[in-house]
């Protein structure tokens, strides 16, 4: 099981879909970038999967995986201070009160 | 004594059971991460589930990765979360509703893709060779500062625009200018 490459991507694609919900479904802003992370670390699996897997890919999967772990560093910070700056005018979290854009 | 290759009962080899255990709790846990009513305790599930990942990751065979995931999710992005979690928080928001009104038809949406995703990366020939490599460190090292220096170079000038812009925006707004 653990010597195929199909269980890990099948695994990656479990997660991915777990953070897809939880992107579509969840009020809390905080909880959607969240779900944003699992869908980061989904990819990110399965390009380290892929690299242990495809002998012409080889050390340049780990590097890809660790620039997108920057990249998602960069992102977690920028959203959340975002979430804060909003939630400082609005005083709550909930992305369904923000309609101030609908009135 | 060297440890056997195959657990001695079951005859299933260890790396087959720490992958079932370490994908069950991802699994587990990042269901907990969506579906749990207190946001704090969602935070800590996502540890779980990011302990878990960098587990799979020694076992697929890239011990730097699982060590960066560690560091960098566990130690400093979770961290960052649970930070912006306890700052947004009040008293009453655990009591009230998790889900918005669209949940129903989002969780068959997710259903759908993780079908569609599951078929195609199953019925698709990878080439891929039946035992892992194992990319060693220094050779992950040796592509990180060759070929990929200057991608390396633009992500550490992103980071900091990132610190930038993090703090830009989350501080305070001056009194008289606003």
């Amino acid at each position: 099981m653990s010597d195929s490459l199909t269980s890990y991507l099948i695994l990656s694609a479990i997660l991915f879909a777990i953070g897809t919900f939880g992107f579509l479904a969840r009020r809390n802003a905080i909880s959607m970038l969240m779900s944003i992370e699992l869908m980061l670390n989904a990819v990110n699996l399965s390009i380290v999967a892929f690299g242990a897997f495809i002998p012409s890919l080889g050390a340049n999967a780990s590097v890809i995986a660790l620039i997108v772990m920057a990249v998602a560093a960069g992102e977690a910070t920028v959203g959340l201070a975002i979430v804060l700056a909003i939630y400082r005018n609005r005083k709550t979290p909930l992305v369904d009160e923000y309609d101030a854009m609908r009135q | 004594m060297p440890i056997p290759e195959t657990v001695p009962i079951l005859g299933i080899k260890w790396d087959d059971i720490l992958f079932g255990f370490f994908g069950l709790v991802l699994i587990v846990s990042g269901l907990l991460v969506v579906t749990m009513r207190d946001i704090i305790r969602c935070g800590l599930a996502m540890i779980v589930c990011f302990g878990a990942l960098a587990g799979i990751y020694v076992i697929v065979g890239a011990p730097l990765v699982a060590a960066a995931q560690v560091i960098v999710y566990i130690g400093a992005i979770s961290v960052l979360i649970l930070f912006a979690i306890m700052l947004t928080e009040n008293k009453a928001a655990p009591a009230r509703l998790v889900f918005q009104t669209q949940a129903v038809p989002a969780a068959i949406a997710a259903v759908v893709l993780a079908i569609i995703l599951v078929l195609t990366v199953s019925s698709t020939d990878w080439g891929a060779v039946a035992e892992r490599i194992r990319n060693s460190t220094e050779k992950v090292a040796l592509a990180l500062f060759g070929p990929y220096v200057l991608p390396f170079e633009i992500v550490s000038v992103l980071l900091l625009a990132a610190v930038v812009g993090g703090v830009f925006l989350a501080k305070k707004e001056d009194e008289d200018r606003s």
